[in-house]
């Protein structure tokens, strides 16, 4: 690989980066606007409120950084990148057409795990270091949603690398068949939960649940700062959502011809990323402990059924 | 815990997919968003925005500011003197309106004066976007209100089977001193009252046992 190819690939996985979470942002504003018999932003940039984010995003640039006295000054300043580059790294992994990612390597599929984990920890540094009780309680009540999340999202990714015999999620989603969308059906539910809860997005949104812990812990935060941290929310759910994309609707797999492939991952990906907004705009919060429940009394076994069902499978050679 | 009562209730669906159908719905209704500055909003009649001045139907009689419950009407005028329009006739006075302003940072659109105006020179007109940065702006003079004028809707449409306007059925009375015979015996009373029959007891009364 030239130095050229991977400032390119790098520039392509940043616009990337930057451009598919605005989308979702735009759309998310869109269609809870007309979810709730609202327009949503209608002024910015002109056409139905287009630039909206981009407004707010020059707003935030002019905002003050602010840093409490108390907070762990280095620990705060960089949680927010914590939070973000993870994201950056998983996205750069996620094959969008045959052949085509910006960084193609052998075990993607772990890559992708353990960065998105990384990620979570950002909320949990921010948590920590704000000098906020309601930061703090924010962070502790991220910490035992990604303790009990993280497992389901392994699991059922667990096996759709058994079913398909890799850990690159290219070569799964190569492999992938129609079949699985019967197969894994199990494992994709789990897998969706699971990501919304791990993104702390409604119904799952403890963290943050604004009548209780003001903003959790992106309370003390403002600015730029802020901004990231909304950001790397949304990137999750594009991180998230091309994931189940790939692993579960087949990536590019689609009736048209195979040039086109990319163009069916992206697709895919943006509809899971409705169906989750969906979900936020009709369902209410979860309270703490039945989110415990939920991931331990429901995900954890139907993710062990779903991993024992593709092992039986793949025994039998389906 | 869903018990066997809340399912009859949500109609069989379990809430979870009632919650996503009752906002899948909605978002394919048309919004309720009333796009303001964009789009003029409906207001039903009788809307009371402004109050508008017909200065020409003004005798500065003062009622208005009289009755105004919170004194925001001002008025000034004087006399002038018309000359006798025959010789060695007499001189008449008439009262011409100098100022005609209205308060509105102290108005509470009541609506008295427009009722109490007893030669329709104050009308309520729809218009509602007069609003100022300083609240002193807001006293306004004879030629604003009269401005709004033209703002002002025509009356809305009576009523099926109401009775006639007073101002109609004056004008479709015959005038006074017809000159025939009698013609002001025909003209009908100026105002009807039911006439008052004092009931003389039909029965009388009764004994005490």
């Amino acid at each position: 690989m030239t130095l050229l190819e991977a400032t390119l690939r790098a520039v392509a996985a940043l616009a990337a980066f930057l451009v598919l979470p605005l989308l979702v942002g735009q759309a998310e504003h869109k269609v809870m606007a007309h979810m709730q018999g609202r327009l949503g932003p209608m002024y910015a940039g002109g056409f139905h409120g287009w630039a909206q984010l981009v407004a707010d995003g020059v707003k935030f640039v002019q905002k003050e950084d602010i840093t409490p006295r108390a907070a762990d000054r280095w620990v705060f300043r960089l949680a927010p990148a914590v939070a973000l580059v993870p994201y950056l790294v998983a996205l750069a992994l996620v094959p969008v057409h045959p052949g085509v990612a910006a960084v193609d390597v052998p075990g993607s599929l772990v890559l992708v795990l353990a960065a998105t984990s990384v990620g979570a920890l950002g909320t949990l540094m921010a948590g920590w270091s704000s000098a906020n009780k309601y930061s703090l309680i924010g962070g502790l009540r991220a910490a035992a949603q990604l303790v009990s999340y993280e497992l389901p999202i392994v699991l059922a990714l667990a096996s759709v690398a058994l079913a398909g015999g890799s850990l690159s999620l290219a070569v799964l989603t190569e492999r992938w068949s129609p079949l699985w969308l019967l197969w894994q059906l199990p494992g994709a539910v789990v897998f969706l939960v699971a990501a919304v809860a791990e993104l702390q997005r409604p119904p799952f949104d403890m963290p943050v649940a604004d009548a209780e812990l003001v903003m959790g812990a992106w309370t003390e935060y403002t600015g730029l700062r802020f901004a990231f941290f909304l950001l790397s929310e949304y990137a999750g759910i594009v991180v998230m959502s091309l994931l189940f994309a790939t692993l579960w609707l087949g990536g590019w797999h689609g009736p048209l011809p195979d040039a086109l492939g990319w163009l069916w991952t992206l697709l895919k990906g943006f509809v899971v990323a409705l169906l989750v907004i969906w979900v936020r705009v009709a369902w209410p919060r979860l309270r703490e402990d039945q989110l415990q429940r939920l991931a331990w009394l429901w995900l954890v076994p139907l993710a062990l059924g779903q991993l024992l069902l593709t092992g039986v499978g793949v025994v039998l050679g389906w | 815990m869903v018990t066997a009562d809340d399912r009859g209730r949500t109609g069989g669906l379990p809430g979870v997919l009632k919650g996503l159908a009752t906002t899948a719905r909605t978002a394919l209704r048309p919004t309720h968003t009333a796009e303001y500055p964009d789009v003029a909003p409906s207001l039903p009649p009788r809307s009371r925005g402004v109050i508008a001045l017909l200065e020409e139907n003004c005798t500065s009689c003062m009622l208005c500011a009289r009755e105004c419950p919170d004194w925001c009407i001002f008025i000034d005028s004087h006399k002038e003197t018309i000359p006798a329009p025959t010789p060695g006739g007499r001189e008449r006075q008439r009262n011409v309106l100098d100022r005609f302003a209205i308060d509105f940072s102290l108005c509470m659109y009541c609506g008295i004066c427009v009722e109490v105006c007893p030669f329709d020179a104050l009308h309520w007109s729809p218009q509602f976007e007069y609003a100022e940065t300083d609240i002193r702006d807001l006293l306004h003079e004879k030629e604003r209100l009269g401005a709004w004028m033209p703002t002002v809707p025509p009356p809305p449409a009576l009523d099926e089977r109401s009775a006639e306007p007073a101002e109609v059925a004056a004008a479709n009375r015959p005038a006074r001193g017809t000159g025939l015979v009698g013609g002001g015996a025909a003209r009908p009373p100026r105002t009807v009252r039911p006439k008052v029959v004092r009931e003389q007891p039909s029965t009388p009364p009764q004994d005490d046992p």
